[in-house]
C-alpha cells in the first residue's frame, strides 16, 4: 500500500494523527499537495460519505473523519498556498433568516469539503440581501440554502425569489428537514439535497452541467 | 374531576404526551379528513398511559392551523378530562385555541427570539396559563450550560415581570445532538440542575428525540438520558407516554432520585402492572 493509500484509510477510520503524520511523510517522499488532497483526503471522505449515506456509520463517525482530514489539509496547507492548486468550485451556504439551526448544515459542509470545494459559511439567520452581497464578494457556483422549521420554509422561498432575479446567479441548493423535492420544484431552486451526502452529490452534477453548459 | 386538579395535589413529574402532532404522517392525514375518532384515541391512549396535558400541533397547515387547532382543542375536551399543551408559536393560533380551551392549558412555548417572545408575551401574562420557555435566543442555539442559563434567566425575569407565576414556567434548556457534540449531554443535564436549583419553585421540561439524533439504537439513549435529567431535578417531559418501557424508567427514576415518599408511585405502578414490559 502507497503512502496515498495509507493517508485515505486513516481518514477512513478517523485517525487524525496517523493522518497528520502520513500527509507529512507523503511531503517527504515527495508527492504533490494535490495528489494528497485528491488520493488521500478526498478518496477518504469519498467512502465516507456514502457509507454514512446508507445508515453504515453514524455521524460521530463522520465527524472523526472529518477532523481527521482536516488535520491532513492544515499539514499539506503551505503547499496548497505555493503550489496554486485549483479549488473544485466555491460553495455559498447558510441558513435562512429566521431560522438559527445549523446542525444539518454544518453536515453539508463537511461533506462538500471533503469533496474538495472551498465553502464559505454564513452562518444562521441569514438575511436575503446578505446572500446578495456575499454572491457578489465570492462569486460562488453553488449557493446551499437551509432551513429546520416549517415557518421558515417561506422565508427560504422569499430568498429563493430574489436570488433567482440575479444576473450570472449562482445555481441554488435547498434542504433541511421540512424541504421536498415538490417544495424544491415550487419554488424554483436548482435542487433539493436530502442529506448531507447526496448535497455533495448533487453539488457535482451541477457543476458538470456548469461545465457543459460553459463548454456548450 | 379534571386532571388538572391531580396536578395541583402536587404529583411532580409532569408528562406532556407528543403524538398529537400534525408533523407525524397518520396524526396529519387524520387531521386533514377531520376524523375524530382516530385524534381521540390518540389522546385516550395517552391519558389512559399517565399524560398530563395532551400536546396540540396543527403547525404543518399554514392557513388553516388556528382551526384545525381549535377543532382538536374542543373535540379532545368534550370527550375526555384531559388539558391540553397548546404548541404553535403563532399567536393568532393560540389565541384561537385558548379560546375554546377549558381549565389551565400550557404554551408551548415562548423563547428568547424576539419575535416570538413579543408575540407570547401578552397571551400568557397576568394569567395563570403553564408556559414552556425554551432557551433560544436570536443569538443562536446555545452551546453551554453558562449559554442555557443566561437565556433562561432572562426568559423567567421576563415572564415573572409580566405576571406570570415561577410555579407556571417550565424552562425547556434545549437539548441538542450528543453525535455532533459529545459535550451537548452534560451541558444540558448541568443546566436542569443550575435552574432548579437557582429559581426554587420553577419546572424544567425537554423533549428527548432530539439527544439522540444521527446515533442507532435512539430508544436506550432517550431513556438513559431522561433518567439522567430526573436526577439533576428536571420534572417534566416531552413525550410518548405509550412507550411504557421509558413510563417505567421514568417511575423508578423518581423514586431514586428521592422524589417518592414511601415509594408510593414506585408500588403503585408495579400494582398496576405498569412495570410488565
Amino acid at each position: 500500500m502507497n503512502v496515498l493509500e495509507e493517508i485515505r484509510d486513516a481518514v477512513i477510520d478517523g485517525n487524525a494523527i496517523k493522518v497528520g503524520e502520513l500527509s507529512q511523510k507523503a511531503i517527504e517522499e515527495g508527492c504533490t499537495a494535490s495528489q494528497i488532497l485528491n488520493d488521500g483526503l478526498i478518496a477518504g471522505m469519498n467512502v465516507i460519505g456514502p457509507r454514512f449515506k446508507n445508515n453504515e456509520i453514524f455521524i460521530p463517525e463522520v465527524l472523526k473523519s472529518a477532523r481527521a482530514m482536516h488535520t491532513g489539509m492544515d499539514v499539506i496547507k503551505p503547499q496548497i498556498v505555493s503550489s496554486n492548486i485549483q479549488e473544485k468550485g466555491i460553495i455559498l451556504i447558510g441558513t435562512v433568516a429566521g431560522d438559527l439551526h445549523d446542525i444539518g448544515k454544518n453536515m453539508v459542509i463537511m461533506m462538500l469539503e471533503g469533496s474538495g470545494y472551498k465553502v464559505i459559511d454564513l452562518g444562521i439567520n441569514v438575511a436575503t440581501d446578505k446572500f446578495v452581497e456575499a454572491i457578489e464578494q465570492y462569486k460562488p457556483q453553488i449557493v446551499g440554502l437551509s432551513a429546520l422549521l416549517t415557518t421558515t420554509m417561506k422565508q427560504m422561498k422569499s430568498t429563493v425569489e430574489t436570488l433567482l432575479t440575479l444576473e450570472s446567479r449562482p445555481k441554488i441548493i435547498i434542504g433541511g428537514a421540512p424541504i421536498t423535492q415538490k417544495f424544491c420544484n415550487e419554488i424554483g431552486a436548482d435542487a433539493y439535497a436530502a442529506d448531507a451526502a447526496s448535497a455533495a452529490e448533487i453539488a457535482n452534477m451541477l457543476m458538470e452541467s456548469n461545465a457543459k453548459a460553459a463548454g456548450a | 374531576m379534571l386532571r388538572q386538579q391531580a396536578l395541583e395535589r402536587g404529583q411532580q413529574m409532569i408528562v406532556v404526551g407528543e403524538l398529537i402532532n400534525a408533523s407525524r404522517k397518520a396524526v396529519g392525514a387524520a387531521i386533514e379528513a377531520q376524523d375524530a375518532g382516530y385524534i381521540l384515541q390518540v389522546a385516550r391512549d395517552q391519558m389512559e398511559a399517565g399524560a398530563d396535558y395532551i400536546d396540540v400541533n396543527a403547525g404543518i397547515f399554514v392557513d388553516k392551523e388556528g382551526d384545525y387547532a381549535e377543532w382538536m382543542v374542543r373535540l379532545i375536551q368534550e370527550n375526555t378530562d384531559a388539558v391540553c399543551s397548546l404548541d404553535s408559536p403563532d399567536p393568532e393560533v393560540l389565541t384561537q385555541a385558548l379560546r375554546v380551551h377549558q381549565g389551565t392549558a400550557m404554551i408551548n412555548s415562548i423563547s428568547l427570539e424576539k419575535e416570538r417572545y413579543d408575540a407570547i408575551i401578552p397571551i400568557v401574562a397576568g394569567t395563570g396559563l403553564k408556559v414552556i420557555g425554551l432557551c433560544m435566543s436570536d443569538e443562536g442555539m446555545p452551546v453551554t450550560k453558562e449559554d442555557r442559563l443566561k437565556i433562561a434567566d432572562k426568559l423567567i425575569n421576563g415572564l415573572v415581570k409580566n405576571n406570570v407565576k415561577l410555579e407556571n414556567i417550565f424552562i425547556d434548556p434545549l437539548v441538542q445532538p450528543v453525535a455532533t457534540d459529545q459535550s451537548y449531554g452534560a451541558e444540558f443535564l448541568n443546566a436542569i440542575e443550575g435552574i432548579m436549583t437557582g429559581y426554587p419553585g420553577i419546572h424544567t421540561i425537554c423533549g428527548l428525540s432530539n439527544i439522540s439524533h444521527g446515533l442507532p439504537n435512539r430508544k436506550l439513549l432517550n431513556m438513559s438520558f431522561a433518567i439522567m435529567a430526573v436526577a439533576k431535578g428536571l420534572d417534566g417531559l416531552i413525550i410518548n407516554p405509550l412507550d411504557r418501557q421509558i413510563m417505567a424508567g421514568l417511575t423508578a427514576a423518581e423514586t431514586l432520585a428521592g422524589r417518592d415518599e414511601y415509594c408510593e408511585k414506585y408500588l403503585s405502578a408495579f400494582r398496576a402492572g405498569r412495570f410488565e414490559l
